[in-house]
């Protein structure tokens, strides 16, 4: 099991480990319709917590953005300038920089997208009430990092039409009979690894920060209010670890919003700039 | 359990459902947010985004070619007032040396005029002179000779014919002139 610290002791109020199952609430709404899904039924509209959380950060994201982009002025105001560093770092940090004006221009939307859709889902995690990240589950970081996938295919086969497949499996320049190692390394690291790392580097930094952040104050929980005593002194130490790592969790929000951006630009920029 | 995965064997109940097995409802309500927020940046927050850019680039566009005008303006109205200056110095000296040539013309014309004048006055004084010393000398030659006959007819004691005084005097006369001429 996942919970090797589930001592659960007898006292009033026992230790609540954290738990995968915080990532698989209850579901609330729609649990009606259910589909076949790998040997159990599941439900195909359900909403349960974290969609709800899902769909709060995203809400969030539209009104600040469509809210923060009305009656732009040409000399912003504080709102204003604070909404436009943020689409300016997308632009210029992320895509401009790897891609150039030009085929930065044509995949910002879609950078842009995704970089403020991760970093809203992330930040939940920290967010009092909501306390878990909207991205530790699978589905929105593997459904990014397909989107990511069909984008720098997209954009190779489009820019050297009939050549990208052939270019990317057989590198130009290398001697024919080492294509027979060359050839599977390069399947596999550009068009098996590259979803499945972006997927599980975002995921998995989540849930681990959940469950760590859950584990100190939990941990500081029990020690304060149930064990008591000589343990409250440990009780000062898990909170302010968990003080520490709820930083520490704000900067991995961003930075992994900020990786997997760069990752999918950078992507396609190895697939524009693929050789002839 | 046929159709199971080998990851998902670890099937112990539904207390931990295998995190890596995205569910239906999670991939449905993850892609319709994706597609509603990247509709919203594609179509509203980005174009707005970059007209303001552009207007913001045309606005400095514009600053900097409004006072490039004005530099330019500046320098054309500076040129005119150069020409025109030189222009009014031109008019100026030329005015000057107008107004020199007709001073010395007037003076010129004054100077001949005065000199045309005091040569008539002369011309005129000198006439008149010698008309009043033919005056002069024709009344003095009667009164010399009245006299000089006067005073020898008493200093003779006869009197002399009209005739022979007459002629006595003009020779007394054309000596006195001839004297006077030889000295």
């Amino acid at each position: 099991m996942l919970t090797p610290l589930a001592a659960a002791g007898t006292e009033p109020e026992p230790f609540h480990p954290p738990s995968i199952a915080d990532f698989f609430p209850d579901i609330m709404l729609f649990a009606d319709p259910t589909i076949e899904w790998f040997g159990s039924d599941e439900p195909i509209f359900g909403i349960n917590r974290i969609m709800l959380i899902r769909m709060l950060s995203a809400l969030v994201i539209i009104l600040i953005f469509v809210l923060g982009t009305r009656r732009m002025r040409l000399i912003p105001t504080r709102g204003q300038s604070i909404v436009e560093m943020g689409l300016g770092f997308v632009r210029d940090g992320i895509a401009y920089d790897l891609l150039g004006e030009k085929d930065g221009k044509r995949f910002l939307p879609l950078i842009t997208t995704i970089f403020f859709m991760v970093l809203s889902m992330n930040i939940t995690g920290i967010v009092p009430f909501l306390n878990i990240a909207g991205t530790g589950v699978i589905g929105v970081p593997l459904l990014l990092a397909l989107v990511a996938y069909g984008a720098f295919i997209y954009a190779g086969v489009k820019k050297h039409p009939g050549a990208f497949f052939k270019n990317a499996l057989f590198p130009p320049g290398v001697p024919k009979a080492l294509y027979i190692i060359v050839t599977p390394i390069e399947f596999v690291s550009t068009f098996v690894l590259r979803p499945i790392t972006l997927t599980l580097r975002l995921m998995m930094n989540m849930v681990v920060g959940h469950l760590l952040l859950v584990l100190f104050f939990a941990a500081t929980q029990f020690f304060f209010f149930s064990a008591g005593g000589f343990y409250t002194l440990f009780g000062v130490g898990t909170l302010a670890f968990g003080f520490a790592f709820t930083l520490f969790e704000i900067l991995v929000a961003v930075l992994q919003a900020y990786v997997f951006a760069l990752l999918t630009t950078v992507y396609i920029q190895l697939a524009l700039a693929e050789e002839h | 359990m046929l159709t199971t995965p080998l990851f998902l064997v670890e099937d112990a109940g539904e207390a931990t459902p295998n995190p890596l097995l995205p569910t239906p409802y999670d991939i449905i309500w993850s892609a319709v947010i994706f597609v509603v927020l990247l509709l919203i940046f594609w179509k509203v927050v980005l174009p707005r985004m970059q007209a303001l850019l552009d207007e913001r680039a045309a606005a400095i566009e514009g600053g900097i070619k409004k006072a490039e005008e004005a530099q330019a303006e500046a320098a054309a109205a500076l040129e005119s007032y150069n020409t025109q200056l030189a222009e009014a110095r031109a008019e100026a000296g030329r005015i000057k040396d107008q107004a020199r040539a007709d001073a010395a013309k007037i003076e010129a014309d004054l100077k001949a005029r005065a000199i045309d004048e005091a040569e008539r006055i002369t011309v005129q004084a000198h006439q008149r002179i010698e008309a009043e010393r033919q005056a002069a000398f024709s009344s003095l030659k009667t009164e010399v000779g009245t006299l000089a006959l006067g005073l020898s007819e008493k200093v003779v004691g006869e009197s002399m014919d009209d005739a022979r005084s007459a002629a006595i005097v003009d020779r007394f006369l054309a000596d006195l002139e001839h004297d006077t001429a030889t000295r």
